[in-house]
């Protein structure tokens, strides 16, 4: 989806700014969020799914942490572990007053409540053997799709409609844009493809400098050697 | 949103979830200082300063940094498949993960907070030598940059060069000079 998430090459958000001598939690509650995530577990293709859809300004205010309690919010809710009133009660018999914002704020999406087996702990790797060959080699040329998907996707828009070089070929992994819907864990193969400066940013790109990307076949489209 | 109303739906959410048995208090805190403690870019650092070392070592290490890094029973935690970028005079090599956060949390921890902002994720795409300027590091020229967008399952560690007058001290001294920045590439090693 074109969400504020997709932050690659947008302008405007100033200098970066590392703080020395950063705790690993900036606060208790940072550490507490942290750690029930991963308790629970689930589909993670899904989890990032929900933080996407946090409304743009609550994503940006909300900072990291802030960003996954908001994802797990909505996948609780969305998986009927919890309701919103439970939380927003619970919120505010903690003290939360009556006009905070005492859950996430997520976007209407196109996403599908998931079957209740996808609540099941993740498996532990998201790579799969496929029976088919893949499609593209080392070398090969590729043209990334100019598609703008509504849902989960995990090719940023900043390499759209973009040749590139396959750099890498790393079997099949889970499609994350299948398995962000819910139960579908089916794989693509993947590839590392190499991109120019100057093919992402024109005249804009700096001077001797590549990116590289993971892209799953179904981005990619073969280019021809003279196009 | 202020901390102390983050920290009330966090607390909200934890007191639900105990109640309703999904989650484990005991576990929450084993988690919490799992992370604090035990994993961070000191364990990163072990790794590269081996492959300073051990010629073989570096050679499994650029092959197969998921195997290689299980030598040191270093595995799971957000690396299913890690893989390692040598920094030569040639290239430079620095990650990042413009979609989300994807960090190789065996190897560095969890990524500090610049990392996660929009600034960096923004920016070193588009601009790396600017962004890398202001964390004080300057590529000559005739390097090329490398970026790596962390897109999907793989996370990206950098082998950094070791500065020449560092040869001849022994592990755990080098193990020591080995910053996290210089494992995303933000950073180059000096003397």
């Amino acid at each position: 989806m074109d969400g504020i998430h997709d932050l690659g090459g947008k302008h405007g958000f100033g200098s970066v700014n590392p703080q020395s001598d950063e705790p690993v939690f900036h606060a208790r509650w940072e550490a507490r969020v942290f750690a029930m995530n991963l308790q629970l577990g689930g589909n993670l293709d899904r989890s990032r799914h929900a933080i996407e859809r946090i409304d743009p300004i609550s994503y940006l205010a909300d900072t990291y942490y802030g960003r996954w309690l908001g994802g797990l919010e909505t996948r609780l809710v969305e998986e009927d572990v919890l309701s919103q009133s439970e939380i927003s009660d619970r919120a505010q018999m903690l003290g939360a007053g009556l006009n905070d914002r005492v859950a996430a704020r997520p976007k209407p999406s196109q996403t599908r409540r998931p079957d209740h087996q996808s609540s099941a702990p993740a498996m532990a790797t998201a790579e799969r053997t496929l029976e088919t060959l893949p499609r593209f080699q080392l070398g090969d040329r590729v043209r990334t799709h100019n598609v703008s998907v509504e849902g989960h996707t995990r090719m940023p828009a900043y390499v759209r409609g973009c040749v590139g070089e396959v750099t890498g070929v790393h079997g099949g992994w889970v499609f994350p844009d299948r398995h962000a819907n819910g139960h579908d864990d089916s794989a693509e193969y993947l590839y590392t493809v190499r991109f120019t400066a100057e093919m992402l940013w024109g005249s804009e790109g700096e001077d001797n400098v590549e990116l590289s990307i993971d892209l799953f076949e179904p981005y990619l489209n073969s280019v021809d050697a003279d196009d | 949103m202020t901390d102390s109303r983050m920290a009330l739906r966090a607390e909200a959410l934890e007191s639900l979830l105990i109640e309703k048995g999904l989650v484990d208090a005991d576990r929450i805190e084993e988690t919490i200082a799992f992370y604090n403690e035990r994993v961070g870019p000191m364990n990163g650092a072990q790794v590269v300063a081996r492959a300073w070392q051990d010629a073989a070592f570096k050679g499994r290490l650029l092959d197969d940094g998921t195997a290689a890094i299980q030598e040191f029973g270093f595995s799971g935690g957000q690396v299913d498949k890690l893989v390692v970028l040598e920094n030569t005079p040639d290239t430079h090599n620095v990650v990042v993960c413009t979609l989300c956060s994807c960090y190789p949390w065996a190897v560095l921890g969890l990524p500090p907070r610049w990392y996660k902002d929009p600034a960096y994720r923004s920016r070193v795409v588009r601009e790396p030598r600017a962004v890398l300027q202001e964390f004080g590091t300057t590529i000559p020229e005739n390097t090329t940059v490398q970026v790596w967008d962390s897109s999907a399952e793989i996370r990206y560690m950098v082998l950094p060069a070791m500065p020449l007058s560092w040869t001849g001290q022994s592990h755990e001294v080098l193990a020591s000079k080995v910053s996290r920045d210089s494992m995303i590439g933000v950073q180059v090693l000096l003397d």
